[in-house]
């Protein structure tokens, strides 16, 4: 049957219709093994839907931030730094502590751009002293770190705003001076615990100062924040 | 980046094209340097976004800028085909510019950077210890006193002084119209630090005193530890008396120790009496216009609950008409809860 075929049919035509068994037709392309499909899957990005996209840096943000809220000595989250954190804490803390324009006599509270630049530029001036006092940490990583620590302290404007909205005296004062506290504390903490490692151990105090300073200087915007006129009669009291 | 060259080279006559092969390889040498520059950028990509969209950009001005120049030896139309190994060279030898001065410009930003490393170079002891002789004033003045040159103590006091600013405005309820609290605090310590620095050591210039702008930055910053202590306590505990003694006593010892670092390095009575004249005045008036300038309401409150035991010195007057409504209502509220 094969050698009809050859006589009548061009050279290899006759190849497509030969099956060695009748399940596997010999025929068509060649398919590639399945692993090398999602490589370049890798690549272009560009072609997945926007939900994926933004899931994915959603879970990558997330685990940052559990990262954060359990430090441990992990490079994490100096490996894969990313920008997306720090820009949303530094938006919702800003926000939260904008003062109220229904009230527009108590001019007492920051402004949203005081806030926001007070962030990236603090975090700026704390990562240029740490790479002039000869820290092996690159620019974007150390701004990541030092955003991403913020998150303590935007939980504690959180709890001080739901504190407010309850009852204001010197219970609430007490409340929230407390609730801070420990949340400066532990901004501070989490950030030695990433960016203190990078520096000759003898030096290790020259860095964390200028990072408590920036910390305890958020942190005093957050205690003295005051959404209604009445909480001014705590400069009385303190 | 590597074709563009050859493609450029088997365009064809080398009429002022000659010197571009020596231009080639010296660009192939900048080239390897400029990629090292990228490796070293460990983990961001910032660098490289940054030279790719140069790159786009140059090579677009570049085929615009070959488009137009050959227009008039053309003549017909702005077509690629004729000029095609002209424009080929020319976008080359454009790239290869556009590489060589990218690598330029992160050679200088990183070389910046390294130029105030030696000023940070200080151990913690070393800082501790500068604050606490900042407050003792040196005995001897008729030989050069030592003064350190290192940036990181007067930075971290300028800061913290910004910090302890801001504490004071918001305990007092300072309001600012026509800015923010953060930039107003920021602004006044850094103006003082370098202006104050500058303007004496100009004036050191003139008079022919022995001290470096960076010395004078140094002195005059772990000068400001003085004011920091007495800025932190009276902040904190509101008795004019008490800040008066504090004012003589620390800012007086801080501006002693300065003045006299800067009578052992003059000659001449003149010129002394000039620069130290000067610092001294600038320095303690800093601190007393720190102290009254952010500490409005608070005094209003002291005064209505002291009674009849009025402070020696009168407030300034400022127009802000909103802190004395406000004062009114807190002070009456104030009154209100102690009753």
């Amino acid at each position: 049957m094969a050698e009809v075929d050859e006589s009548t049919k061009p050279l290899f035509a006759g190849l497509s219709d030969v099956s060695i068994s009748e399940d596997i037709p010999v025929e068509g392309e060649i398919s590639v093994p399945v692993d090398s499909p999602t490589q370049d899957d890798e690549y272009s990005t560009l072609d997945e839907p926007v939900k994926e996209t933004i899931l994915r840096d959603l879970k990558a943000v997330g685990k940052k931030f559990v990262h954060v809220l359990y430090p441990k000595k992990s490079t994490a989250l100096l490996r894969d730094w990313d920008l997306w954190g720090p820009l949303l804490l530094c938006v919702t803390l800003a926000l939260m502590l904008q003062r109220s324009s229904t009230d527009s006599k108590e001019d007492g509270g920051p402004q949203f751009a005081e806030v926001f630049v007070l962030i990236w530029f603090g975090s700026v001036v704390i990562t240029l002293n740490s790479k002039l006092l000869g820290g092996t940490i690159s620019f974007f990583q150390s701004l990541c770190v030092l955003g991403y620590c913020i998150l303590p302290l935007t939980v504690a404007m959180i709890i001080c705003r739901l504190v407010l909205l309850g009852s204001e005296g010197i219970v609430s004062f007490i409340i929230r001076f407390i609730v801070v506290i420990v949340s400066f504390g532990w901004s501070t903490f989490a950030s030695t615990a990433f960016l203190a490692d990078s520096q000759p151990p003898n030096r290790k105090a020259l860095v964390v100062y200028p990072i408590f300073l920036f910390y305890f200087v958020i942190s005093w915007m957050i205690l003295t924040f005051a959404p209604s006129s009445s909480s001014s009669t705590k400069t009385v009291g303190h | 980046m590597s074709a563009l060259p050859g493609a450029g080279s088997k365009a064809g006559s080398t009429e002022s094209w000659g010197s571009f092969d020596e231009h080639l390889i010296q660009g192939g040498g900048s080239a390897v340097i400029d990629m090292e520059n990228m490796d070293d950028t460990s983990g961001s990509s910032f660098e490289d976004m940054g030279e790719m969209h140069q790159r786009m950009k140059e090579e677009e001005e570049v085929t615009e800028e070959a488009a137009a120049a050959e227009e008039g030896e053309d003549g017909e139309f702005l077509g690629m085909k004729g000029i095609k190994g002209q424009l080929g060279r020319q976008v080359a030898d454009e790239v290869w510019q556009a590489g060589k001065r990218q690598a330029s410009k992160a050679f200088n930003l990183y070389a910046n950077i390294d130029i105030l490393r030696p000023y940070f170079d200080v151990e913690p002891v070393q800082v501790r210890n500068r604050l606490l002789e900042s407050l003792i004033p040196v005995r001897m003045i008729n030989f050069p006193q030592k003064v350190a040159g290192e940036l990181y103590g007067p930075m971290m006091l300028v800061f913290t002084l910004v910090a302890i600013l801001l504490h004071g405005m918001k305990t007092s309820g300072t309001v600012i119209r026509e800015g923010t609290l953060m930039g107003t605090a920021i602004g006044t310590c850094f103006g003082y630090w370098l202006g104050v620095s500058s303007f004496i050591y100009f004036l050191a210039y003139l008079c022919n005193a022995q001290i470096t702008m960076l010395q004078m930055l140094s002195l005059l910053g772990y000068g400001l530890f003085g004011h920091c202590v007495v800025l932190l306590v009276t902040y904190n505990v509101h008795f004019h008396s008490l800040f008066y003694i504090l004012w003589l006593i620390i800012g007086g010892l801080s501006t002693i120790r300065m003045v006299a670092v800067l009578l052992s390095r003059t000659v001449g009575q003149t010129p002394r009496l000039i620069l130290c004249g000067t610092l001294a005045a600038l320095h303690m008036l800093f601190l007393l216009y720190l102290h009254f300038t952010y500490h409005k309401i608070v005094e209003g409150i002291l005064d209505t609950l002291e009674g009849p035991n009025i402070p020696p010195i009168q407030r300034v007057a400022r127009d802000v008409p909103v802190v004395s409504a406000n004062l009114v209502n807190v002070t009456l509220k104030a009154v209100g809860l102690a009753s």
